[in-house]
């Protein structure tokens, strides 16, 4: 219950907020500097892009604290109004375009992560790409990356997310081809941009759409335009949308977050992905770009709440998407032998969990999971670098390449065990408070299949890691780690997988080449170790088992669902002037999301919270020790003691064999793309098109020219002959005349041609000028 | 007046297009003066819808951008297969037009 008095305090607010458009600036600036200058830097450019990002992420903790104080100073139940700053961007006709920033909890948040990984992964990129020919260039696409994500993540309004959003695709295929001289690199690179821009399109559908069809209310309502996310957020809360349109924007954003984020159908470029350097693959393909889907569902919840029907019953597209995401991209990771790909479809996998969050009305878990997702998966990749870098010969072939490595690599072992065990939900790791929320919570709305399915793919992520991890660091050293020569290694070259082509790029190979494998330097270390201590700790910043003191994020990320009462539209210092509605409204429950706000707006749907049960974590914790068990048996049965009776039974059993069929071949969805599809459209459209040209037209054609022939014969005998003739001949010799004098005009001398044109435009010009004087 | 200092501009890009055009042997370098000719017209067409504030002259740009594309598709066209054929682009040694 709010009392009156309470409903008006001012909130506070600092410089950190009001100046946290210059977070994407400073690296942005970074990328130029290293672009133009990199090259001549003691440090090849490395040094400003690791100082714009440590800068990034010192302004970044700073709107973070404020925030938090800014959470605090506002009374409980409180719509905590953004941190809104925007200015004129460029105006065409009777239309303002602005450009700002919008800092709520959700930009905190992400802002942190991203800026945080982005440092570490600089640290990380200075050791491993050591010596790299286009380190300069290396860096300055990371950094113009981080700029890129960050500017999306603070964007007020849904140019400047768009923009970032594209900034983040082109790096995001500079990184993967990075090392382009290799045609599988290059490829997947360009199989990455494509499929990605396949969803761009729905981006771009989805915002025209938005603005079109709230410019009006939004202008009228609250002064912003309808490029403004508040102002389409309060638009699609208002009750004024008409379902169709708001239904069909919804669908074509969630294309673009399907392209973006890996779901199915569009998930086969991630894993291709894995093709570009391994820092790359931990920061864009795993903890901070792919989550751009995710965070844009995020941050323009309220249209999907209304267009999709969220909290209604039954299914929505978004669940379903995620939920089929989660079990397809989780059977994947089994059949694969690359540590990479294996960490790739986990990835997939679990932003398929996010998406069923959001889907379900599971917003603060599915936030929280993009969280605490960053630090263990990026730790998991960075791990997976560290052992290729110093362990394996770059090689990312877990059966050929590795195996018994937790003696000679404690540190990667120890750091790659946390985060395996936060990554399958185990207590009191960070992942066990975020997905098992989000299960938690998608059956709570009701939504039981989906629950079940949630439980499934925790039990494959379970057994997956578990198979990853027996194959990497148990059993017998092989291949390269087992300290075979490097001579040997090149002679299997060919069999290996397109990842450790580039060890020959890399000057430095046959320095750490002789000697067998090793720790890996405090460059490579430090990150993990870091990333490691977050894995373990992060969950405990939202530990709903421990009572609502500990759901921090909970308090500072999630909007209060209030109706406001916007006196002041835009402006800092109008944010202070917010009201709540009267006390006898707001004690009430909010209406926002269930009804139609009557006075105010709403700018974020009333979400429900499952209660925590621990009867409910015992089952997932569980299914999770049951994944683990079971597939540590079979791993050692089948990799260490080579069972007869496990071995080779995919070749032996006809139902067994098919399934890895379709497992191997990826569910044939990259030959349906390429083969059929493409081929679509190159053959028998082309062969129709011929067809038609060769058949249809030209038939008309020949009937034409026999009519015409016909006819022309008699135009030819009577009036050509005899009457024009006469007329040409003689004005033939007229011409003749006039044509000797102007031949040497005709020089074919085109600069020629060109004089003369410009000049007897200057003339024409000339005599305008002085016709209308 | 702001608009001015677009104009002088548009008009000594123009200038440098006009000379590019008429002085190079190059095809390709001619392919570009012509480009430099048409972001010409672009900036006058927006230093204009800035002084008039609508948004015809933007419009106007957007298209002549499409068209300049296409038009530099072509032209780099005819100079490949020109180059294939002949094995030079300089434009002194294409004179079969002569009258």
């Amino acid at each position: 219950m709010i009392a009156a008095a309470e409903a008006l305090q001012a909130l506070s607010s600092g410089w950190f907020l009001e100046h946290a458009w210059l977070i994407p600036i400073v690296p942005a600036i970074g990328f130029a500097i290293i672009i133009l200058f990199g090259k001549k830097l003691p440090m090849k450019g490395s040094e400003i892009g690791l100082l714009s990002m440590i800068a990034s992420l010192v302004l970044a903790g700073g709107t973070a604290m404020q925030w938090i104080d800014r959470v605090g100073s506002g009374a409980e139940g409180q719509f905590i109004a953004p941190v809104v700053r925007t200015w004129n961007w460029w105006q065409i006709g009777g239309m303002n375009f602005t450009i700002g920033q919008s800092i709520d909890g959700l930009a905190v948040i992400i802002l942190v992560v991203v800026a945080f990984i982005s440092t570490l992964v600089q640290l990380y990129s200075t050791e491993y790409l050591k010596g790299d020919r286009r380190y300069t260039h290396f860096f300055a696409a990371l950094t113009l990356f981080s700029a890129g994500m960050l500017a999306m993540v603070i964007a007020e309004d849904t140019i400047l997310f768009l923009l970032g959003w594209e900034i983040m695709g082109l790096c995001s295929f500079m990184l993967i081809g990075h090392w382009w001289e290799d045609g599988a690199n290059s490829r997947a690179a360009l199989k990455a941009f494509f499929t990605v821009r396949t969803g761009d399109m729905g981006l771009l559908i989805g915002i025209a759409m938005l603005y079109f069809a709230s410019n009006d209310w939004t202008t009228e309502n609250l002064g912003v335009s309808g490029f403004s996310i508040r102002g389409i957020s309060a638009w699609a809360l208002s009750g004024e949308p008409n379902s169709t349109v708001i239904l069909i924007a919804a669908v074509a954003l969630f294309i673009a977050a399907i392209g973006k984020s890996g779901q199915f159908p569009l998930h086969t470029w991630l894993p291709d992905a894995m093709a570009g350097p391994t820092p790359v693959s931990s920061l864009l393909h795993s903890s901070t770009m792919v989550v751009a889907g995710v965070f844009l569902v995020s941050r323009l919840y309220p249209v999907f709440f209304t267009g999709f029907d969220i909290m209604g019953p039954g299914g929505n597209f978004i669940m379903i998407i995620g939920a089929i995401t989660i079990v397809i991209a989780a059977a994947l990771a089994f059949v694969q032998n690359d540590i990479k790909k294996v960490l790739a479809y986990s990835t997939v996998s679990q932003l398929g969990y996010m998406m069923l969050g959001l889907g379900a009305g599971a917003w603060l878990p599915a936030v929280f999971h993009i969280f605490t997702h960053a630090f263990f998966k990026a730790c998991l990749f960075l791990g997976a670098g560290s052992i290729s870098h110093s362990a394996s010969h770059h090689s990312f072939d877990m059966k050929k390449d590795m195996g018994g490595l937790r003696k000679v690599m404690p540190i990667t072992f120890t750091t790659w065990i946390i985060s395996t065990l936060a990554l399958c939900g185990v207590f009191p790791f960070s992942g066990f408070f975020s997905k098992d929320e989000i299960i938690d919570n998608v059956g709570n709305n009701g939504y039981q299949m989906f629950m079940i399915i949630g439980l499934i793919g925790a039990f494959m992520t379970a057994a997956y890691m578990t198979r990853a991890t027996y194959l990497t660091f148990f059993g017998e050293p092989r291949g390269a780690s087992a300290g075979e020569h490097h001579d040997e290694h090149a002679t299997a070259h060919d069999a290996h997988d397109s990842h450790d082509s580039h060890d020959s790029h890399d000057p430095h190979a046959a320095e750490h080449g002789d000697h067998g494998p090793h720790e890996s330097g405090w460059r490579i270390t430090l990150p993990l170790v870091l990333l490691a201590v977050l894995a373990l700790s992060s969950g405990f910043l939202n530990a709903t088992p421990f009572g609502e003191k500990w759901e921090r994020i909970k308090t500072w990320v999630e909007p209060r669902a209030e109706e406001v009462m916007e006196t002041a539209p835009g402006g800092p210092g109008a944010s202070n002037m917010l009201a709540l509605p009267t006390a006898e409204e707001g004690a009430s429950k909010s209406p926002c999301g269930s009804k139609t706000p009557e006075k105010g707006v709403c700018y974020a749907p009333k979400l429900d919270h499952a209660k925590f049960k621990w009867s409910k974590a015992m089952l997932s914790l569980g299914i999770v020790f049951l994944g683990i068990a079971l597939s540590w048996i079979v791993s050692t049965l089948l990799y260490t003691r080579k069972d007869k009776r496990l071995v080779g039974l995919t070749e032996r059993n006809g139902v067994l064999r098919a399934g890895y069929k379709l497992l191997i071949n990826k569910y044939y969805l990259d030959a349906l793309y390429e083969k059929v599809i493409v081929k679509a459209v190159a053959g028998p459209i082309a062969s129709a098109a011929y067809w038609f040209n060769q058949n249809v037209l030209d038939g008309i054609l020949h009937a034409v020219a026999g009519v015409s022939r016909v006819f022309s014969g008699w135009v030819y005998r009577n009036i050509d002959q005899r009457v024009v003739d006469g007329t040409v001949n003689n004005s033939g010799k007229a011409t003749k005349g006039a044509g000797g004098v102007l031949a040497p005009v005709q020089s074919g001398k085109v600069s020629q041609y060109g004089a003369l044109l410009f000049s007897a435009a200057a003339v024409a010009a000339l005599v305008l000028v002085i016709i209308n004087s | 007046m702001l608009v001015n200092q677009f104009l002088f501009l548009a008009a000594l890009l123009f200038c440098i297009g006009v000379y590019g055009v008429i002085a190079r042997k190059n095809a390709v370098l001619v392919l570009m003066s012509i480009e430099l000719i048409l972001n010409a017209v672009n900036l006058n067409f927006i230093a204009f819808a800035l002084r008039n504030g609508n948004a015809d002259g933007h419009t106007f740009a957007l298209y002549i951008i499409a068209i300049a594309a296409a038009e530099v598709g072509v032209g780099l066209g005819l100079v490949l297969l020109i180059f294939r054929n002949r094995r030079t682009i300089s434009l002194d040694d294409l004179s079969e037009m002569k009258g």
